[in-house]
């Protein structure tokens, strides 16, 4: 069991390994134009010749990008590193395998939450306000965790191909946005739908961002759910994480 | 004198296979340890599992009295390790690499500056700090590799091929180096492939045949345990029959290598007088001929070959008990 004064180290360690991912694999031109441009393309294919308004195309943008963008890089980390060898330097230093995936979380929180700021930016652009600063913030933050701890969850395959994770991850993430009430709000699905959407943690940002962008009345849950929801899934995703990448980590080295 | 590496009945498994099979050794502080073993036998796993980077099946590490499995954070902290490939970040200069291995051992950032400049002009890779480690050499990538291994200022340091493949100046500044370390007290655990660096080095070897042990002791001792290794370099001036050879008194085996035949004997001497007289008889001239004595080469091949193995296990610990 690790005390206080150890825990503060492995985090001090765990923004040393942020640090490295994003100058590593976060400061690239490709990437930052992908976590722009790939939410906003699959969202003008299906809103354009649908009258929709603004604040409601906003709020979904605004989700899709923190799940496109905090889901984008982590699932590539370790099957690169696997390749590079460098894996193998970090599982000799003294820094726990929850230790690498917090650090390899934080760098892709941090790119999420900036990339998050360009829907924003769009929506001051087109005049839509932000009704509750206080929990877009919060809802952002939570929501980048989750994802990028979702990401962890993909690269804990034993590969060193990253094709093979990217394409997994793909296969899991397209469905997600149709399901999450992106394109079609929650309390328009049928049953079945709203059903799905529920065990989809999209569902619950996106949600949120309706609330935070259209005011209150917008969104299909309570607020306290939304949230409630997404530490839920955060937790899950984490531990779920930390157990296959122990389980993993050897097969890789 | 205090161990700070200690294996007990370490084992690992994969599957049916037993890579390392119930392995038992002690490295005292200040000793220059050599982990040799042909290519499968198990040294890499063994040194994954002494540097905490995979698990034992079985057994049990202690690295400078932590227990690896159970402390696994504090035993790392006292080493440093030399993976067998280089594994610096490539996208990273040298500076942000040495920067990141202090972080990650926990050196405060003022003695990790001061520490990087010492190491980067001690390899010789300062007018390089701030380059990215993708445009640099195999042998200055090694040397950075080393150098981050030492950020931490470690007790015990395990290098896995240090040496493979570079130019004869960076495999020379490295030996120097791990000299160095060991005579300012550092424990040092070297796994090589050059018997001429482990005889050079080392204060005692392993080999490891099968996953198991199959010596452990200085390499003079080995050298002298194993016995029956003494040979004659001989270089004639025509071609020779081995076959004739072989019936020379004394003669054990001949072994032929570009223009030298080597004849193996337990009387050298003997053997010598054997050869003249059968070399006069036969018009046979000599150009030169050398009594070698066995090198740690010979015992490699006598342990690790089809008829060797661990059956004839050798231990000598480091008191030379």
């Amino acid at each position: 069991m690790l005390m206080v004064p150890e825990i503060m180290d492995q985090m001090r360690r765990a923004f040393a390994i942020a640090r490295k991912d994003i100058q590593i694999y976060y400061l690239k031109g490709p990437v930052i134009i992908f976590g722009i441009l790939s939410p906003s393309f699959l969202f003008l294919a299906f809103m354009i010749g649908r009258n929709l308004p603004v604040d409601f195309l906003i709020a979904g943008l605004l989700g899709m990008t923190i799940f496109f963008t905090s889901t984008s890089v982590t699932p590539v980390i370790a099957p690169t590193e696997t390749q590079t060898r460098n894996l193998e330097r970090l599982a000799a230093a003294p820094v726990s395998i929850t230790t690498i995936l917090i650090g390899d979380m934080l760098a892709s929180v941090l790119f999420g939450i900036l990339i998050s700021l360009v829907p924003i930016l769009l929506g001051v652009m087109f005049g839509v306000g932000v009704a509750h600063p206080l929990v877009l913030a919060v809802a952002i933050v939570l929501a980048a965790f989750c994802f990028s701890a979702m990401g962890l969850v993909f690269s804990s395959t034993p590969t060193s191909m990253t094709s093979t994770v990217m394409m997994m991850s793909t296969m899991i993430k397209f469905p997600l946005v149709f399901l999450s009430g992106v394109f079609i709000p929650i309390q328009d699905l049928p049953s079945w739908g709203q059903a799905l959407a529920s065990i989809s943690p999209l569902t619950y940002i996106t949600d949120l961002c309706r609330y935070c962008f259209q005011g209150t009345g917008a969104n299909y849950y309570s607020v306290p759910l939304n949230i409630f929801a997404l530490v839920v899934f955060l937790i899950i995703f984490m531990v779920a994480a930390v157990k296959l990448h122990e389980r993993s980590l050897p097969r890789r080295l | 004198m205090k161990n700070m590496i200690e294996a007990e009945g370490l084992t690992k498994n994969y599957g049916e296979l037993v890579a390392v099979d119930h392995i038992d050794l002690n490295v005292v502080c200040g000793e220059i340890f050599g982990f040799l073993g042909p290519n499968g036998a198990g040294k890499t796993t063994t040194v994954r599992m002494l540097t905490g980077i995979i698990k034992p099946t079985k057994g049990r590490v202690h690295i400078a009295g932590f227990d690896l499995l159970r402390d696994p954070i504090k035993a790392k902290e006292v080493m440093g390790v030399v993976p067998e490939l280089s594994n610096a970040y490539t996208e990273l200069t040298a500076w942000k690499n040495l920067q990141l291995m202090a972080e990650l051992y926990g050196v405060p950032a003022k003695d990790a500056k001061a520490r990087a400049e010492e190491l980067l002009v001690r390899f010789g890779l300062h007018d390089r700090k701030d380059h990215k480690t993708k445009t640099f050499s195999k042998g200055m990538k090694q040397r950075l590799v080393i150098a981050m291994s030492l950020m931490s200022d470690p007790e015990i340091l395990f290098l896995d091929e240090p040496t493979s493949g570079l130019d004869v100046m960076s495999a020379r500044m490295i030996k120097d180096v791990l000299q160095e370390l060991n005579n300012r007290g550092k424990t040092i655990f070297l796994t090589t492939h050059y018997m001429e660096e482990a005889n050079q080095l080392c204060n005692r070897v392993a080999i490891i045949n099968h996953g198991r042990i199959a010596a452990i002791a200085p390499p003079e001792e080995l050298k002298a345990r194993i016995g029956g290794l003494g040979r004659l370099e001989v270089s004639f001036r025509a071609h020779v029959d081995s076959s004739d050879l072989r019936r020379i008194s004394g003669v054990t085996d001949v072994r032929e290598s570009g223009d030298k035949t080597y004849l193996y004997t337990d009387e050298p001497g003997m053997t010598i007088q054997h050869l003249v007289d059968y070399c006069q008889s036969g018009g046979i001239e000599i150009v030169t001929l050398h009594t070698l004595t066995p090198t740690l080469e010979d015992v490699f091949i006598k342990l690790t070959g089809d008829e060797g193995g661990v059956e004839e296990m050798v231990e000598v610990d480091a008191d030379g008990s």
